[in-house]
């Protein structure tokens, strides 16, 4: 297989195996459950075989048709994008194991619909990174919002409904209302939307007009959650577990941030950016975003909520980092979206798995149930740890980067707004390890013991990987350090 | 004579000969079979005609060797080709999925006629778009008109009768108004031709009657169009007819009289009359737009299935007016291909509409509840058919809003405004489509229904291949582009 077949393939696999699930659970769950395992282990081994091509520079590209002059849809493999779907896979295997253990658990109704709905999602994730312009990846982007739907809306009550309405209001009016608008403003100044590096605006916008353009696309990707448009974040939680730990800590928000910094990188160019004095906003309103987000967390009670807002204020320093316009930052952006993956989907896996076992979802109800499940509050320490930037976690290794960046840059906000966050950080989680580990618990609770093992496993896998993070990250900066090669 | 020299006039003879046929073809299922036959041969005589007509080529055919100003002359072009397509694909898709519906909602003694008239309106239509005349064009448009009525009303639902009275009297008026204008024309110049009208409206001295020609012309197609505030026939009338003739009528019906407006502008008005497409634009635009805004809020808030999407056909009417106002190649190829494209969109959406009325008798959105796990295939296909006309990427509809917003952007400063109109009423179009959604997924079934099933797999099947067909067409747009393009070539360079 060439790569420039995988990159089709990848896309085509999880579509197949949407239509293998739909038709396997018709048959029999295990059948189903089958399919969806030979998919991501399929997968998996199609994307993380481009990574040796792209460790060796090379830039498989794939065009499949032009719909109209200029107008493409295309696909090239470059270091964002590359991690991006490899992270995405790979968890997706994770995730699923975790999933099978849920929706059994839970005895869930439309599991079928789910699973297929699930792999769909992923191959519009996919698309998103691998899309070698701006058309192609809106279009995947658009199809990732409307193929997680049904996974919101899961359990079909009105209050769910209700918020699988703010969800898809959100991002679809974000979307066409000011990310359509931003793409078509490119084509027409630029003549073209193709992700090249050192950017293709250069030269062609101007100072005022650059800010727009750029507030256009910052806002009109609603997956990166920066406030004001984060309100579908929590309103997603409504959805079953699996659904947030992987779509909504990885693949949907990390395709928001993964858009923007790609946008920054491929189409502004950091160089021309940082030169723009009408840019600068982006970083106060990332700054802003992360500490606003960080104490509403720290009023919620409900730990999925809890949870989502930590993701926004996440998100953030993602888009934080990339606005600091530093190749250093650059890099740190990239690592940061594999660490808060790996730390984020543990905890919600964790709070999933508290789900499954005691129908627990306030954080006031955690009171010492660290003993009842050790593993699974051990892995929520780890990720809590990594969110906070604790060695040896991953999350230290990212804020290491961002904060190097920051320091190159001069950029006081950046530092300031780090440590201001790393202290709410912690005001939120520590409380929280401290009622689990070492409070008692209320008399005459439910009896029980840990969630089903495929729970288990899948969380204390992620844990894993939050700890190798921190050792083992090597291959990663080096893939990623490509992008700003060159640059700065 | 090779036959493929005849095919424009084929295009009209063949149905029009086999609709008094079919009424001889009593036994059960023989008419349908026989019409569906002559409507799948008509789309094959339109891909052929397209096919020729792809490189910017016009087909000029004199009726029985009379020459053009005197004889009857039909002509087919690329704008041509791509309306016959429209028209014949959705006549033919429409026929060959049709068989259980109509079966089920019109008495089996009455087929022959039924299917009869359906190739009436067929030939009536094809008609109007290869005719090169002006009378020809209005004698068309009363077949068709006269046998619309009859497939409206054929249906067993009583309120199509008001709905069809409605539906005539404004389609009479529209056929007057335009009747009035030819006869205006005609006795300054002497001339039922359209190009040779366009020669001779330069000789007039005194240019009034033309003036007030142009003004009837353009009000009564308006009328049959459903141009916005003309549109009041529209939802009654799609909404009580059968629902495989809402399915046919919706893809083409009105879209035939925009072409005839479009045509005679540009062809006739625009090349004759001073400053003429100034005012064509500030008289169109502003009905474009309002059309596009109070007709997608009106079905925001409608409640029956098939009048929320007759509302929002007024709306796409709008959106080609839009692209036709502008007066700009841009403007002309996005809305030739809106023409295509909203057909698609449109004609898969009543499709699927005449699905789930196969086992739904009541199509009031609260009634729906629970059409997902019982018709799960239709209400995919339901779905891909409601985003391809909001006009997300990856299908058909996104194809035409592209193209009409850089034509907006093309006109200048303003043109961020309409811009915004666009997407604002595209954004309503989420939400009324989002409303049809939810309640086909995730409403409760009403209580005391008995058990459904999906509908018969000959209408699925023809469901299910419009909604590719809107992804198709989203991802490899490239054949209606060129007739697209070549069609605004041709308007513009007409107008000139």
């Amino acid at each position: 297989m060439t790569p420039e077949t995988a990159i089709l393939v990848a896309i085509g696999i999880p579509l197949l195996g949407a239509l293998a699930i739909a038709l396997a659970g018709r048959i029999s769950p295990n059948l189903r459950e089958a399919a969806t395992a030979i998919t991501s282990l399929s997968l998996i081994w199609v994307v993380w075989g481009l990574l040796p091509i792209l460790m060796d520079g090379g830039r498989p590209s794939v065009e499949v048709s032009q719909v109209m002059p200029g107008l493409t849809i295309a696909f090239t493999v470059e270091p964002l994008g590359m991690l991006f779907a490899a992270l995405a896979s790979g968890l997706w295997l994770i995730n699923s194991i975790y999933s099978v253990g849920y929706m059994r658990g839970n005895k869930e109704q439309n599991q079928t619909r789910f699973f297929a709905c699930f792999a769909l999602a992923l191959s519009a994730t996919i698309g998103v990174a691998f899309a070698g312009n701006l058309f192609t990846l809106f279009l995947f982007y658009e199809l990732l919002t409307l193929s997680t739907y049904p996974l919101v809306a899961h359990k079909g009550d009105a209050a769910t409904v209700r918020s699988a309405r703010i969800y898809l209001g959100v991002l679809l009016s974000t979307s066409i209302g000011l990310f359509l608008p931003a793409i078509i403003w490119t084509y027409t100044v630029a003549g073209t939307g193709d992700f090249t590096t050192g950017g293709i605006l250069a030269g062609k916008l101007n100072d005022p007009e650059i800010g727009l353009l750029l507030g256009l696309f910052v806002f009109g990707v609603g997956k990166a959650a920066v406030m004001p448009v984060h309100k579908w974040l929590p309103a997603a939680m409504v959805a079953p577990t699996p659904v947030s730990a992987l779509l909504h800590a990885v693949a949907v928000v990390k395709a928001g941030v993964f858009t923007i910094t790609k946008i920054i990188v491929y189409i502004f160019g950091i160089d021309f950016l940082f030169e723009a004095s009408s840019s600068q906003w982006l970083l106060y309103a990332a700054a802003f975003t992360i500490i606003t987000a960080s104490l509403v967390a720290l009023r919620q009670t409900n730990i999925k909520r809890l949870l989502a807002y930590s993701t926004i204020a996440q998100l953030s320093y993602v888009v934080m980092a990339a606005a600091i316009l530093k190749p250093l930052a650059e890099v740190g952006a990239a690592i940061h979206m594999v660490a808060h993956a790996f730390g984020k989907i543990t905890l919600f896996f964790a709070a999933g798995a508290i789900y499954i076992a005691s129908k627990k979802t306030e954080i006031h109800q955690l009171r010492g149930i660290g003993r009842r499940m050790p593993w699974t509050m051990a892995a929520f320490t780890i990720g809590a740890l990594s969110m906070i930037g604790v060695p040896p976690t991953g999350g230290f290794v990212s804020k290491w980067y961002i904060l190097a960046g920051a320091f190159e840059a001069n950029n006081l906000v950046a530092v300031f707004t780090i440590i201001a966050s790393t202290v709410l950080n912690a005001a939120y989680f520590l409380p929280i390890l401290y009622m689990v580990w070492f409070e008692r618990e209320k008399e005459g609770g439910k009896e029980h013991g840990e969630a089903p093992f495929l729970a288990v496993l899948a969380l204390c896998l992620t844990a894993l990987l939050t700890l190798a993070f921190f050792l083992f990250n090597g291959p990663v900066i080096e893939l990623e350090s490509q992008v700003v090669q060159g640059l700065g | 004579m090779d036959l493929l020299a005849h095919l424009p006039a084929l295009q009209v003879v063949v149905p029009m000969l086999s609709a008094p046929l079919i009424v001889l073809l009593q036994p059960r299922g023989l008419a349908w079979a026989g019409a569906t036959a002559v409507a799948v041969l008509s789309f094959a005589i339109a891909v052929a005609l397209s096919i020729a007509v792809l490189d910017g080529q016009t087909i000029e055919y004199a009726m029985g060797g009379w020459p053009a100003p005197y004889g009857i002359a039909l002509s087919v072009d690329a704008f041509s080709a791509l309306v016959l397509l429209v028209i014949t694909g959705a006549a033919a898709a429409a026929l060959l999925g049709a068989k259980p519906s109509i079966d089920q909602q019109i008495e089996v003694e009455r087929h022959p006629l039924f299917y009869s008239a359906w190739l009436l309106v067929l030939s009536g239509l094809v008609g109007i778009v290869v005719s090169a005349d002006a009378f020809n064009i209005f004698v068309f448009m009363e077949i068709s008109s006269l046998a619309s009525y009859i497939l409206i009303a054929g249906g067993p639902d009583r309120r199509a009768l008001p709905a069809v009275f409605k539906y005539l009297m404004m389609g009479t008026i529209g056929a007057t108004f335009y009747l009035i204008g030819v006869g205006l024309i005609y006795m300054m110049t002497g001339t039922l031709n359209l190009a040779d009208m366009e020669a001779r409206i330069g000789d007039v001295t005194d240019i009034n009657p033309i003036l007030v020609a142009a003004g009837f012309i353009t009000i009564g197609l308006a009328l049959k169009a459903a141009v916005f505030p003309l549109h009041v026939w529209v939802p009654n009338a799609y909404t009580h007819a059968p629902h495989m003739v809402t399915v046919f009528l919706a893809a083409c019906a009105t879209k035939v009289a925009l072409y005839v407006l479009i045509r005679f502008d540009y062809m006739v008005f625009q090349a004759t009359l001073d400053a003429h497409e100034i005012q064509f634009a500030i008289f169109m635009m502003p009905l474009a737009i309002l059309g596009i805004l109070i007709a997608s809020a009106v079905a925001m808030f409608e409640g029956h299935l098939k009048r929320l999407l007759a509302s929002s056909s007024i709306a796409q009417i709008g959106y080609i007016l839009l692209g036709v106002s502008f007066v700009s190649m841009a403007g002309l190829s996005a809305s030739a291909m809106h023409i295509f494209n909203h057909a698609l969109a449109k004609g898969g959406l009543f499709l699927a509409v005449a699905c789930l009325a196969y086992q739904y008798r009541d199509l009031r959105l609260d009634q729906l509840g629970g059409a997902s796990t019982r018709m799960p295939w239709t209400c995919a296909a339901f779905v891909v058919c409601g985003l391809s006309l909001i006009g997300v990427p990856g299908t058909a509809g996104f194809i035409s809003k592209w193209m009409l917003i850089n034509a907006a952007l093309e006109t200048g400063p303003w043109g961020w405004g309409l811009v915004a109109i666009i997407l604002v009423s595209s954004l309503m179009a989420v939400v009324y489509i989002w409303r049809i959604v939810e309640a086909l997924y995730f409403q409760a079934p009403v209580e005391g229904e008995a058990p459904l099933s999906e509908a018969p797999v000959q209408l699925l099947l023809i469901t299910g291949l419009v909604a590719v067909l809107n992804i198709y067409f989203g991802l490899f747009p490239q054949v209606p582009l060129e007739l697209a393009n070549s069609a605004a070539a041709l308007l513009l360079e007409g107008s000139r």
